[in-house]
């Protein structure tokens, strides 16, 4: 029996996150292909430097994986809560993993002022969402509404895997990144030892170029992916809830709530950035809102532009007070 | 949700499931042979309502049928209540005589339908029927719509927000041939202030 519904799929962004992910993988093809290339020619020395690279890359991004609850949590200073401590919260997310039908991931507070929320974990059994001091700070001034758009946002994170599907997405960087370093040292330690070997420099050469070029390219995949999946997470979120506005006018008020806090509490927050609600640190747009400057950190940003995300949500208002869903006419 | 979901970054709203709703009424009598605990005829229906006009009619329509229905002959009487919760949830409240356990199952799947028709089904929370015993102790039965499986939650000290675990195990052994308790205890979501207990 097909039931009529109002919560159609969005295209658009499935197409356009499609295709990135088709260019990350086209990436992590033509990597490969160089390497192997690279290293039919090749000698040892090269190869153990990939080697080294994929088995330093692979272990850290598993382990990163594996234990991001934990390492998101020390990172942040955040600590578990329980029901008996903060009733009004685990309420919420109580009521909406009844709503999504999902298990309920362990609630966490960080002492930070900065108002945020983040969600992370391997699986939605160990998953773990955070919130910030700051979010619930009465200065804020959150609504009920507007904090359950919140955590109904980041339990579309975890709903959505978002933690595994951007480490393994990042893996391909991390690899790249490490055979730079790796190709690096070993032109300056290692030149002397290989006389007999004069192939081995410029294959070491190429596969450093090569992964410049693949890092660089696929940072900024990793990037636009990353906006796509923001995207994705707030209209799961606001599909969940049924309160598209309550959404945005959350969003609006913890953009406006980071802009006046201090530097330094945003940089030391910026590496966790990618899971965050809102990202903490904007890039520095020179004196006013130059043109060139506001387009180069849309590329470099983790979270689609605030106006974007809005407009988004706007759409989906329109979608949920459609009176006459379904038009295709079924029952 | 399938690899290509997560892939993708969607979510399916989780349709409710309706049907098993229509075991309550057998598993009553049961559990008041087994318990002593029998019906207050008060139930509810609770759902997270959408912004917006379009549900709001809907929300009206809904509570206009049922009122028709029970000012009839033979009806209840009773008009039915609509309270919001302080989380923001939409609680209908129907109410019956205590002996009326089918009748008030009856109303509490006809909102059911009323929002599944409209395409507002992944909205419905969960639904709970009433019961107290002779030492006034109150208990309810949730039905949660997503996983389709009911639970007991007895409130002790809405204050202290204590619930007495030991009789909803009891009711749970009582129940568990009738109805189809939730397996996973975390999910015995506590409903403090719920309206209608």
């Amino acid at each position: 029996m097909a039931t009529r519904t109002r919560y159609a799929p969005d295209r658009g962004l499935t197409v356009r996150m499609t295709v990135t992910m088709f260019l990350l993988g086209l990436v992590f093809v033509a990597f490969v292909a160089a390497i192997i290339g690279a290293l039919i020619a090749a000698h040892q020395s090269a190869a153990f430097i990939v080697v080294i690279a994929l088995v330093f890359g692979g272990g850290s991004a598993f382990i990163s994986l594996f234990y991001s609850d934990k390492i998101a949590l020390a990172a942040a200073g955040a600590r578990e809560v329980s029901p008996q401590e903060m009733p009004k919260l685990h309420g919420i997310v109580d009521r909406l993993c009844a709503l999504a039908d999902m298990d309920k991931p362990r609630v966490a507070l960080a002492p930070t002022s900065m108002p945020n929320a983040f969600a992370t974990g391997r699986n939605s059994k160990n998953s773990v969402l955070c919130v910030t001091e700051g979010l619930l700070n009465s200065r804020l001034g959150l609504s009920d509404e507007e904090l359950e758009g919140v955590l109904a946002h980041e339990l579309s994170h975890v709903a959505h895997k978002d933690v595994q599907v951007m480490t393994i997405a990042s893996l391909l960087a991390i690899v790249a990144g490490l055979l730079v370093r790796f190709a690096f040292y070993s032109e300056i330690f290692g030149g002397g030892r290989r006389n007999n070997n004069q192939n081995a420099l410029p294959i070491i050469a190429i596969i450093m170029v090569v992964s410049v070029v693949v890092y660089a390219i696929s940072f900024l995949l990793i990037r636009v992916l990353s906006r796509y999946r923001e995207l994705a997470a707030d209209r799961s979120g606001a599909l969940l809830t049924g309160q598209p506005s309550a959404l945005a006018s959350a969003l609006t008020k913890v953009s406006n709530g980071m802009s006046g806090i201090p530097t330094q509490d945003l940089r030391t927050a910026e590496p966790m950035n990618a899971f965050y609600f809102a990202p903490a640190m904007k890039l520095q747009r020179g004196g006013g809102r130059g043109e060139g400057g506001s387009s180069l950190s849309a590329i470099f940003s983790t979270h689609p532009s605030l106006e974007k995300r809005i407009e988004q949500l706007a759409k989906i208002q329109a979608q949920l007070n459609d009176v006459s869903p379904g038009a295709k006419g079924l029952k | 949700m399938g690899f290509l979901d997560v892939l993708l970054g969607r979510t399916k709203p989780v349709q409710p499931k309706l049907d098993d709703l229509f075991a309550l009424p057998s598993a009553a009598i049961q559990l008041q042979a087994a318990t002593g605990f029998t019906p207050t005829g008060s139930g509810s229906v609770c759902f997270r309502a959408v912004e917006g006009k379009t549900f709001a009619d809907i929300q009206k329509e809904v509570r206009e049928l049922l009122d028709l229905d029970n000012s009839k002959p033979g009806g209840g009487g009773l008009p039915v209540e609509v309270t919001k919760d302080s989380y923001g949830f939409t609680w209908l409240i129907s109410n019956h005589m205590s002996d009326e356990v089918d009748t008030l199952v009856t109303d509490l799947h006809a909102v059911n339908s009323a929002l599944v028709d409209n395409g507002f089904g992944p909205q419905l929370l969960c639904t709970m029927v009433a019961f107290a015993d002779e030492n006034h102790r109150r208990m309810a039965l949730v039905y949660l719509y997503k996983r389709g499986t009911f639970y007991p939650f007895a409130p002790v000290n809405e204050g202290r927000q204590q619930r007495d675990n030991a009789l909803e195990l009891q009711v749970k052994g009582v129940l568990s041939e009738d109805l189809k308790i939730e397996p996973e205890l975390n999910r015995w979501m506590a409903l403090w202030g719920a309206p209608g207990l």
